[in-house]
């Protein structure tokens, strides 16, 4: 089953078109910081881009932290909202079930199949990132050192494998997004309602973040630990809000997952 | 003979609706088993049961032996089905969609999967299809597709869902020798339809629901079994009335309809009798006045409601149920049953009948999805 939901993911045009506009807009961003050389000042705009210019081997990083707040989530949010909805929207949902498939199973299998997508998204940014970053900006050899953002140094094979926990942090963020839409997508037979529901999810949690009322709340809303990878490139890594960060993931992903479960297996198809 | 579907008592409540109302259909093993009514009546949601897509309010559900939807799992790999309209993945042809629907369940074996695939594309006219994606097909091809999909197991039981939509009176001969021919074979075959030529063309037994109900459930040959009265041409009309006095029963022109239950002895007499016989057969009800006679107009009509029989005062809050109305309206049955009652007396069979105090601004019945 696992099998078949993968061959659907990467058969379908779509899956490669998302993945492709969501590298497109590092590589903008890069050649533009190349061509004009004008990097934004330490402290502001996206995390280190105002290192990259001086070493490209952290544009990997910094490529990670643009596409995370919008881009990727969105394309998640797409992907896993359209799961279950887009096959009774197509109407094969019935006959997935018929076969039988099992309920459980083909939720299993589509669960997989977001993170794979996920997965694919982040490994195809960083590597594009690490060859146009090189390319553009050029690295320091082998055993040099690279300013970390707190300021002391990285070996080159420090960072490249803080760079590696980079990629999975910020792929094991997505699980929340992804799980708000797999469950949405239990409750409509529409993928567009399913993804915008859970995009709807992400604004009011980014929202609430910049908003001081709202200060309670923060420790549980989805996005206050996204950018928290940023942390890995200290020295030493600050671990506290990584930590938190995975724990409030894990939570949205069980509690979200359940009730999908619970949705979807008690489900009349009418689709 | 073992049954292949048996229900008991099955009913599928969708809110104050009820779309299935107590139906207990019995399939037995090597059938062509006609399963009938009008629009909304119930059909879809009825094979919907059978295939474990929705779960009854109550009742049991039983497929070659094994109870829906807990054991599916175990038994439904063996069955093909088509629910409603086909449905495949677009961008995909129409090979692959078949072997991922196969990968995606037990029952379905990798190394036999291409060659399993090749016959049934074959058997419903698609062996050259070759690489076009599904969104490439004509409504009719896809329509072979799903039956082709529904056959890629070699099922022992055929549920199809208005297999021949969509296909020119050559495709429609084509399934129907196909489904004689699986048949022959030892497969089951239930066909949900409201093309009662069809039905009758292969069928050799019906079951009719109406609102939800199971209203008649007999083989194709009883129901279609002589009225008792014979129908005749004569060029010599008037000879014949004057000899037949007293037993016609009707005349149109040299039609005429005789009451005699032996065609053969009548034949002969008249011929006995110097009268010229163009045309004579036993008469018999078409498999459509049998279906009409047992069934209200389907719900896609939104007339007024039409209360239950021998109901005085419609009781409103009942008659919101639309097809429950029978029962649960029925203000002159004692302490209306509950719903859930096990316990409550079995409904009438006969359908509310049409324009029986009829009760303007009260819709029918929604219509099902």
């Amino acid at each position: 089953m696992i099998g078949v939901e993968l061959r659907k993911l990467l058969r379908r045009p779509r899956t490669w078109i998302v993945i492709a506009l969501i590298d497109a807009l590092p590589t903008l961003v890069a050649v533009l910081l190349a061509i004009t050389d004008l990097a934004p000042r330490p402290g502001t705009g996206p995390a280190f881009l105002s290192a990259v210019l001086s070493n490209g081997v952290l544009f990997p990083a910094a490529a990670l932290a643009i596409v995370l707040p919008l881009f990727l989530p969105v394309s998640v949010a797409i992907i896993a909202g359209d799961s279950i909805a887009g096959e009774a929207q197509a109407g094969t949902l019935r006959y997935l079930l018929a076969r039988p498939a099992g309920r459980t199973r083909l939720l299993a299998a589509k669960l997989v199949a977001v993170l794979v997508f996920v997965a694919l998204a982040v490994v195809v940014v960083t590597v594009t990132a690490y060859f146009v970053g090189t390319g553009l900006f050029g690295a320091q050899p082998l055993g040099g050192s690279i300013v970390s953002v707190s300021g002391a140094t990285l070996t080159v094979q420090e960072a490249v494998l803080r760079t590696l926990l980079a990629m999975a942090y910020v792929a094991f963020s997505m699980l929340g997004v992804a799980a708000v839409a797999l469950f949405l997508s239990t409750v409509t037979d529409s993928p567009l309602a399913a993804a915008m529901g859970a995009l709807a999810f992400l604004v009011t949690s980014s929202l609430l973040l910049t908003l001081d009322a709202a200060g309670a709340l923060k420790p549980y809303l989805p996005t206050r630990y996204w950018l928290a990878f940023v942390d890995l490139f200290r020295q030493p890594i600050l671990w506290r809000d990584l930590v938190r960060g995975v724990g409030l993931q894990a939570v949205y992903l069980l509690v979200l997952l359940g009730a999908a479960w619970a949705n979807f297996t008690t489900k009349d198809i009418k689709s | 003979m073992t049954a292949v579907i048996r229900t008991r008592e099955l009913t599928k409540r969708f809110g104050s609706l009820t779309a299935v109302d107590s139906v207990d259909l019995d399939v037995p093993a090597g059938d062509v088993y006609g399963f009938l009514g009008p629009n909304g009546s119930g059909k879809t949601t009825t094979v919907r049961m059978l295939l474990g897509l929705v779960l009854p309010t109550s009742g049991t559900v039983e497929v070659l032996g094994e109870p829906i939807p807990r054991r599916a799992r175990r038994v439904l790999h063996r069955v093909g089905a088509l629910v409603e309209s086909p449905a495949a993945y677009g961008h995909l042809p129409g090979r692959t969609n078949l072997a991922l629907l196969d990968a995606a369940g037990p029952g379905g074996d990798r190394r036999t999967r291409r060659r399993r695939i090749d016959e049934a594309l074959e058997q419903v006219g698609l062996a050259g299809i070759g690489r076009r994606p599904v969104k490439a097909y004509s409504l009719g091809m896809r329509q072979r597709l799903g039956i082709a999909a529904a056959l890629i197991r070699q099922p022992e039981l055929l549920i199809l869902d208005e297999p021949t939509n969509g296909l020119d009176p050559q495709g429609i001969h084509e399934v129907r020798d196909l489904l004689l021919r699986l048949n022959a074979a030892g497969t089951t075959v239930f066909l949900s339809s409201h093309l009662l030529a069809e039905v009758e063309l292969l069928c050799r037994r019906v079951g009719v629901v109406d609102r939800g109900r199971l209203v008649l459930q007999d083989s194709l040959a009883a129901l279609r079994a002589p009225t008792g009265r014979v129908v005749l041409r004569t060029p010599d009309p008037e000879w014949a009335v004057s000899l037949l006095d007293g037993e016609l029963g009707g005349r149109s022109g040299d039609r005429l309809v005789v009451r005699a239950s032996d065609p053969a002895a009548l034949n002969a007499r008249l011929v006995g009798h110097g009268i010229r016989i163009s045309e004579l057969a036993e008469e018999r009800r078409t498999l459509e006045e049998v279906v009409l006679a047992a069934t209200s107009a389907g719900t896609d009509r939104v007339d007024g409601w039409a209360a239950g029989p021998g109901t005085a005062e419609p009781d409103r809050a009942g008659a919101g149920g639309g097809v429950a109305a029978g029962p649960a309206a029925g203000a002159g049955a004692p302490g209306p049953p509950g719903p859930d009652s096990p316990a409550g007396s079995p409904p009438p069979r006969r359908p509310p009948a049409r324009g029986e105090q009829p009760e303007p601004g009260e819709p029918r019945r929604e219509g099902e999805t």
